[in-house]
């Protein structure tokens, strides 16, 4: 952990930077947009439930992109509904990240070459900060997938990189 | 309870030319089939007359019978050209025990066929199905919208034999 790992040197007053800071407490409350698709969706509610307990990570489902601070994308994207992810998407204030969970959101999966109907992939529409392989991927590989987004959080920088 | 044969009998009776026949060499159930402009009348008679009480329409139900000519388009596309679209009706009596199945059949580029939304209100959504996928003009239908594909869906049938997908849909890429 960027923040707790540093050392006391006075009473109550915890030394670091300021990056640090900011990057823990945005991956340390993730808060989620209530929001499924298809059968990914009962695996991502399985994740929030209390066996696998989302919550632990400090993810909670909030009711408006307002509030949210990561969309994870759990079904089938059909181009009807496309539109409104990324609408809902552009509601979301900033920071903002998308985890894309399943085949059918990262690629079109059983629907790739077939189905009139479907997106193939969320990414065509709006950036993918993590893909969660599976169909659909169980509990355990979505919180792999939230893991490696708090990993990504970890890293980011306030200073513009040197070209 | 009434058979198929019985059925087809009493309403060649009473309708004469717009029953067309009784398929019966399938290996599936029989089905009669009758003109697609009159199938209004005939869904009618069948709901309201004692001895056929159909009271329920338990599927309609659009077919593709790709049995037109098959040509190729410009960019080497398979396209049908003429033969005929079907719509198939299955009923029930639930009062009389029996069953029915009725076909109409109505030319590709043009096909109308009379509503039976008036009669069986669950044919409402199936008509609107039938006319997404496969463009069948329901005749003096209240609401004949598109109801699963985008309202805005330019004017092609994903469940014809012969379709297209776009390139494009709203800008965004539709093949994979």
């Amino acid at each position: 952990m960027g923040l707790l790992d540093k050392q006391f040197t006075d009473d109550n007053i915890v030394v670091t930077k300021v990056e640090d800071l900011l990057n823990w407490a945005r991956l340390s409350s993730l808060w989620q947009m209530g929001f499924g698709l298809a059968c990914c969706a009962i695996e991502m509610m399985a994740t929030s439930a209390s066996h696998y307990d989302f919550d632990r990570f400090g993810v909670i489902p909030r009711p408006s992109p307002r509030q949210s601070d990561v969309i994870i994308v759990s079904g089938t994207v059909t181009l009807k509904m496309a539109i409104r992810v990324k609408r809902l998407y552009e509601q979301m204030p900033d920071p903002k990240y998308v985890i894309s969970m399943g085949s059918c959101s990262n690629c079109g999966g059983p629907y790739w070459e077939h189905g009139y109907h479907v997106l193939k992939g969320v990414d065509r529409v709006i950036p993918v900060d993590v893909y969660v392989p599976g169909c659909p991927p169980r509990p355990e590989a979505l919180l792999e997938g939230l893991l490696k987004l708090q990993e990504k959080i970890r890293n980011e920088t306030l200073v513009k990189e040197a070209v | 309870m009434k058979t198929p044969e019985e059925i087809f009998d009493l309403l060649k009776n009473k309708f004469g030319e717009a029953i067309i026949e009784l398929v019966s060499d399938k290996p599936a159930e029989s089905f009669i089939s009758v003109d697609p402009l009159q199938i209004d009348k005939i869904c009618n008679s069948l709901r309201d007359e004692k001895e056929f009480a159909f009271n329920s329409l338990m599927n309609l139900s659009g077919v593709d019978d790709a049995n037109g000519e098959k040509l190729k388009d410009e960019n080497e596309h398979d396209i049908i050209k003429g033969g005929t679209l079907s719509v198939f009706y299955h009923l029930e009596s639930t009062i009389l025990k029996h069953k029915v199945t009725l076909k109409v059949s109505a030319d590709r580029d043009n096909p109308e066929v009379a509503s039976v939304e008036e009669i069986w209100r669950s044919a409402d959504w199936h008509e609107r199905e039938a006319f997404d996928m496969y463009g069948i003009k329901f005749l003096n239908h209240h609401n004949l919208i598109r109801i699963l594909m985008p309202y805005d869906w330019e004017d092609s049938y994903p469940l014809r034999k012969d379709y297209q997908n776009p390139e494009f849909y709203q800008g965004m890429k539709v093949p994979y």
